[in-house]
């Protein structure tokens, strides 16, 4: 265990962003606003139907067009070879179909013109055949043994083996504990519920859009809006078969991501199509793209059973989890099971998942993948279980929550938790003591748990003549985060933030780090930069030695001072020594390469408000708090943000957004105005508490605080909605014609 | 067969002629011809808000707007709001209440609290919310922009919830320190 | 979006020759937050956009006590919102009026295109017929009025013919003891499309006893905004009230055609028009009650 650190200035204040001045002028550069000489505009051609074999693609007219300067499909990859090819294949058609369309949008070819007129024009005049196969748009059809099959070399993955026959089923697993049939015997009351929820996207502001550029030696540079510019490289390394040290990713600021920019989507085909045209290339995504062509989170069927005693126990609990992958392998199935039971001590359970391909969109994360549904469905019960024993839904959580070294139904063992912390402060917040009055109007919990990531991180720090830092990091700031790792390290380093620089680094610069994903970047980057900031003191210390002609083990550095104890001619300050790198072997610089494996958990409690309209249906929220267990908050001001922004798109999912297909598979809202996502008026204020139960292996306590906030809203306010007018939806998102359905006025 | 149009109008208060396609929106001649990148296409039909200008002191969405349409008229995008020595005031609400996180709606949210604040100085909270609906924001939840705005109208200013003062002034002084002389002029 | 030309024509003339001569491949730009969303999507194949914002007599707000109002088609629906004459004697247009998008559609939506695009959810063409208004039109063949009512045919489609152009928006003056109001549900705050409509239009007698006349059309129930005929009979010489406002609601009921569709279910729009129109009816006869002087003033 490290020792945290007490006594902060820095961590812990509320400076403002660093990003944020360039933001309010309108100078911050996004991946769409890269400009190159001679660039041309890229566009893709997308499938119109969600399941067909293409016979033949024919550019032949679109390549003789005035102004285009290169046309690609699969035929342009290199050739397929090694014992992987099955994989390899797959992975492939995902970028460019080779021989079949899984989803309306899958591309197939990709034009670069001088105009996006011509480029569409080029588009138009692509000739492909298809024989169009019949689609697998719900889950559970995609399951059944007529079904359409999308691969017909797939087989069932689980713990049991591999399956023999073809499938639109790619895994199933079970996880028993204890005997659920014995705790279901004890239990006085047992809740039995099926839910449904339609796949949501992370509806990030800015679409996917990826610049790339060749030298003439071989070397590809890509600018990019992505969460991780190392999972870029290693895409493109792949498919194109190149060295990583041949291709350079350039993050740019990013507009938005959560989750839905770990995956590469246009940056492949900006990279064949920049080496075809011997020019820069730009592709950017349109909405209806954005929607239909990237990786939206899981559509899914979930049935859940929990039992208790007539004293608040929870006895056994159950769940069955369906979730659609889109049209390849790969839902959070496992995510989702995971957290849906783990805030409770349940000595019975079992958790049974599938993933199941289906002719849709391929899911991707989505912040607290795969979690937000199994929360909406597993809070619910709980709900229902406290109202039907008579409990204060807080207490009953509280009766039944987790401690430390509590073990989850998955087998998970629970370790330095807020749980209880969050639910007491909860109970007490200004929010919970406030009764609420008026007809119609109800108030609902739910409360989560997730378990965040580490993982590696680099950052690299420079310390110059005038004793700034400057300061390069791996990770793509996509919250704030070269704010908040700024602080760490200036924290460390006894400096004022304003010493201290922080920028992203393009791949060449700076070494591997993972994907702004996962709540890991705070933490698992500031652990790499307390750690560059170690090495520097270390280093500078070295210095002092050899300045003083002392041993260095004799300088000691406290609060920005380098100095000799008990000899008070031997004190530099910081900036002091810095000054006298230069003359002394060159500036120092400090590097902190990780890879986090201890990192902590969080648990977060949101009470809602709500007040239906009984003729019609209409919710409207009339206040909001989020209680979450954030560790220590580098920067308070940007937590408070990641829990109104996570609560905000929790919202969305319980009452306006979800996909519409049609029986052929299209996608019938792919805008943002048939897409509903919350607006300023359809949202309140957004209460917050910060429960600081420090992790003790993080330096400042940290803990990854972004996805939890977005699992609650869904079953608060279903809650809510049922205390108000008695309406227990069971499917997102609740519709006002869901809420009049499901008290039979309609 | 259409044939580029010269327009001549006012952007940012500077009298500037360009040349555009008939078909082109006001945001793609912005941004395509002007370089004036600050405006952001979220859509690209009218429901994001994020390429949001003020068109003859009229919000309006600039990808719904052709750029001949202009010709004669004045335009004011998010560039033209800061004079170089300073933010405005809302922009320094928009920093100091951390209203923003990505920041790709932040230019459209800006032009939208400035035209709601020219033509009603004392908005409500409903107020505020209401015509701020158009513009989308997908990280903040909206709270802290609502109270970055609130904080501008006379007499209802509140605190960044803070004991430590906000490092606007700060930030923004490193900012001009650091700007080559180029960025000057173009800002 | 495919290459198109552009004019921008100053009198009604000009602009109707320029929309005659491209037949169906012409047509007038106002507002332009429906038409160039459509045409950037495919829906239309055109040569030319005719941008009538610099007609004079498009963008012209008149009103005179005897002749009533004349809004120009052209006229953004911001403007139309801040209008004092509008605010104190059409309060039951400006209801559809000023939930036409957020501040940025506002700033550009017109009604003339509001009418034009005849979504079966136009909120103002719904606010519009429950006013009895008529929609001035000038084509090759000189000028004629159309009522609102029978102004659009089908989804997308209008009484229009090749080179006409909607100049004008009429409305007579309120009468005294009258009141309107137009009230539609939506799942959001707002910034959407109405999942149901209802406007409503009232005469009251002098002592506010009665109902003189009537006016009920709906919205997003049917392939076009409705006129409900039978309103006016089920509310014709009966008392304001819960009883007249629940016949009104059967007979918009039986007028009604919704459909399912992605915004909502056909009767779940059923449904919503019984409450709609009582919603529409009393704020109507409120409006019909503080209206003694015929000023209008919403109550």
């Amino acid at each position: 265990m490290v020792e945290i650190k007490q006594n902060l200035i820095v961590v812990g204040s509320r400076p403002a962003r660093v990003d944020a001045v360039d933001k309010v002028i309108g100078r911050a550069s996004y991946a769409t606003d890269v400009r190159l000489p001679g660039m041309l505009v890229g566009r893709v051609l997308r499938s119109p139907y969600a399941h067909a074999r293409i016979l033949s693609i024919d550019t032949g007219r679109a390549e003789k067009l005035p102004g285009v300067y290169g046309v690609v499909t699969a035929a342009d990859l290199p050739p397929l070879e090694g014992d992987d090819a099955v994989g390899e294949k797959a992975f492939r058609d995902r970028e460019l179909a080779s021989d079949k369309v899984l989803y309306v949008g899958h591309p197939i070819a990709a034009v670069a013109a001088r105009t996006p007129e011509i480029a569409q024009e080029a588009l138009d005049l692509i000739r492909v055949e298809y024989d169009v196969l019949t689609p697998v748009v719900d889950v559970l059809a995609a399951m059944k043994a007529d079904a359409p099959i999308l691969h017909h070399d797939m087989r069932t993955r689980s713990l049991a083996g591999t399956g023999e026959k073809p499938t639109n089923v790619a895994a199933h697993f079970e996880q028993v504990k204890g005997d659920p049939g014995q705790g279901f015997a004890e239990a006085d009351v047992i809740v039995d519920r099926e839910f449904r929820n339609p796949m949501v996207h992370q509806c990030y502001l800015e679409p996917h859009s990826s610049t790339a550029v060749w030298s003439d030696n071989g070397g590809l540079t890509l600018y990019v809006t992505t969460q991780g510019t190392f999972s870029v490289r290693s895409h493109v390394v792949r498919l194109l078969r190149l060295s990583m040290s041949q291709v350079k990713v350039v993050p740019m600021e990013v507009g938005g991501a959560f989750g839905g920019k770990n995956s590469s989507y246009v940056d492949g085909v900006a990279a064949m199509l920049a080496r075809k045209a011997r020019r820069p290339v730009k592709v950017t995504m349109s909405r209806p793209e954005t929607f239909m062509a990237t990786g939206p989170n899981s559509g899914s069927v979930l049935r859940v059973k929990m039992g208790a005693t007539r004293d608040g126990h929870l006895t056994a609990a159950e769940a069955t989890l369906i979730y659609e992958a889109g049209a390849y392998p790969g839902s959070p199935v496992g995510s989702g099971s995971h957290v849906m039971f783990a805030p409770y001590q349940i000595p019975n359970g079992r958790l049974e998942g599938y993933d199941v391909v289906v002719n849709k969109p391929v899911v991707s994360s989505y912040r607290a993948p795969g979690a937000t549904q199994a929360c909406f469905v597993a809070e619910q019960v709980i709900n229902e279980l406290a109202g039907t024993l008579g409990f204060d839904p807080i207490e009953f959580r509280l009766l039944n929550s987790v401690k430390e070294g509590s073990e989850t139904v998955d087998g998970t063992v629970h370790r330095h938790i807020g749980a209880i912390e969050v639910l007491q402060a909860a109970k007490a917040s200004p929010h919970y003591t406030t009764p609420l009055e008026g007809p119609n109007r109800g108030r609902g919990v739910g409360h989560a748990f997730w378990g965040n990531w580490g993982a590696c991180s680099s950052v690299t720090m420079t310390v110059n003549s005038d004793g700034t830092v400057s300061m390069v990091m791996g990770s793509v700031d996509i919250t704030g985060t070269r704010t908040s790792i700024a602080m760490q390290a200036a924290e460390t380093l006894g400096l004022p933030l304003d010493r201290v620089k922080c920028t992203m680094g393009d791949t060449d610069s700076i070494g591997y780090s993972d994907t702004s994903g996962g709540s890991r970047t705070t933490v698992a980057t500031g652990h790499a930069a307390v750690k560059a900031a170690h090495d520097v003191i270390d280093k500078m210390r070295e210095r002092a030695a050899q300045i003083w002609e002392v041993d260095v083990q004799a300088v000691v550095f406290d609060a920005g001072i380098f100095h000799v104890p008990d000899d008070l001619d031997k004190t530099l300050s910081f900036q002091a020594l810095a000054e006298l790198l230069p003359r002394t072997g060159n500036v120092v610089i400090g590097v902190g390469n990780v890879d986090v494996a201890d990192w902590g958990s969080c648990f977060g409690t949101h009470i809602a408000d709500v007040e239906v309209d009984p003729e019609t249906g209409k919710v409207t929220l009339l206040r909001y708090t989020v209680v979450q267990d954030v560790g220590k908050a580098i920067h308070p001001m940007q937590v408070e943000g990641q829990l109104q922004g996570g609560a905000t798109q929790g919202i969305g999912w319980a009452l306006y957004e979800g996909y519409e297909f049609d029986a052929a598979g299209q996608m019938l809202n792919p805008t943002l105005l048939d897409y509903k996502i919350p607006t300023a008026l359809d949202v309140p204020d957004i209460e917050t508490i910060l429960v600081e139960v420090p992790y003790p292996h993080h330096p400042f306590g940290a803990r990854g605080v972004g996805e939890n906030p977005i699992m609650p809203p869904p079953a608060a306010i279903a809650e809510a909605i049922y205390q108000a007018v008695g309406a227990r939806v069971c499917d997102l998102p609740i519709t006002p014609a869901r809420i009049l359905e499901t008290l039979g006025i309609i | 067969m259409t044939h580029k149009q010269i327009v001549t109008a006012t952007i940012n208060g500077e009298l500037t002629e360009f040349l555009c396609e008939p078909h082109q929106s006001l945001l793609s001649c912005l941004r395509d011809v002007l370089s004036l990148t600050g405006a952001k296409e979220g859509c690209n039909d009218g429901n994001c808000g994020a390429c949001s200008v003020i068109l003859d002191g009229r919000l309006v969405n600039s990808c719904l707007v052709l750029g001949v349409e202009i010709e004669g008229r004045e335009v004011t995008t998010v560039e033209g709001l800061a004079g170089w020595q300073a933010l405005t005031p809302l922009q320094e609400a928009f920093v100091a209440y951390d209203a923003l996180q990505c920041g790709y709606c932040t230019p459209g949210m800006l032009m939208a609290a400035k035209s709601l604040l020219d033509r009603h100085p004392n908005p409500t909270d409903g107020e505020i919310r209401a015509w701020l609906a158009g513009n989308l924001c997908r990280c903040t939840g909206y709270d802290k922009i609502i109270r970055a705005v609130r904080a501008v109208v006379p007499g209802t200013a509140v605190a960044p919830k803070t004991a430590e003062a906000p490092e606007t002034a700060d930030v923004l002084q490193t900012v001009l320190e650091t700007a080559s002389v180029d960025q000057v002029k173009e800002a | 979006m495919k290459p198109f030309a552009y004019e921008a024509p100053t009198s009604v003339d000009q602009a109707v020759t320029l929309l005659a001569e491209k037949g169906e491949r012409a047509r007038p730009l106002a507002g332009g937050t429906d038409i160039l969303v459509q045409v950037r999507r495919g829906f239309h194949n055109l040569d030319l956009l005719v941008d009538v914002k610099r007609i004079p007599e498009l963008v012209r707000i008149d009103y005179d006590a005897e002749e009533g109002l004349t809004l120009g088609a052209a006229v953004s629906c911001a403007v139309l919102c801040e209008h004092p004459t509008l605010q104190a004697h059409y309060p039951g247009l400006l209801d559809a009026v000023s939930i036409i998008g957020g501040a940025a559609i506002q700033g550009r939506a017109t009604l003339g295109g509001n009418l034009c695009n005849a979504a079966p959810s136009g909120d103002a063409i719904a606010a519009m017929i429950a006013l009895g208004g008529e929609a001035l039109v000038a084509g090759p063949e000189g000028r004629r009025l159309v009522p609102i009512a029978s102004f659009c045919t089908a989804p997308g489609v209008t009484a229009l013919r090749p080179g006409d152009l909607v100049v004008a928006l009429r409305f007579a003056p309120p009468k005294p003891h009258s009141g309107a109001a137009y009230v539609r549900f939506v799942p959001r705050g707002e910034m959407d499309i109405a999942v149901a409509g209802a406007g409503a239009w009232v005469a009251l007698s002098p002592g506010g006893t009665t109902f003189t006349d009537a006016r009920i059309a709906l919205s997003a129930v049917a392939p076009t905004p409705l006129y409900v005929e039978r309103a006016a009979e089920a509310l014709a010489g009966q008392a304001p009230g819960e009883d007249a406002y629940a016949r009104a609601a059967e007979a918009a009921q039986e007028a009604a055609k919704p459909i399912d569709d992605m915004r909502g279910t056909a009767a779940q729009r059923q449904h919503l028009v019984g409450v709609l129109v009582k919603r529409a009816l009393r704020a109507a006869v409120a409006r019909a009650g503080a209206n003694h002087a015929g000023t209008g003033m919403e109550a």
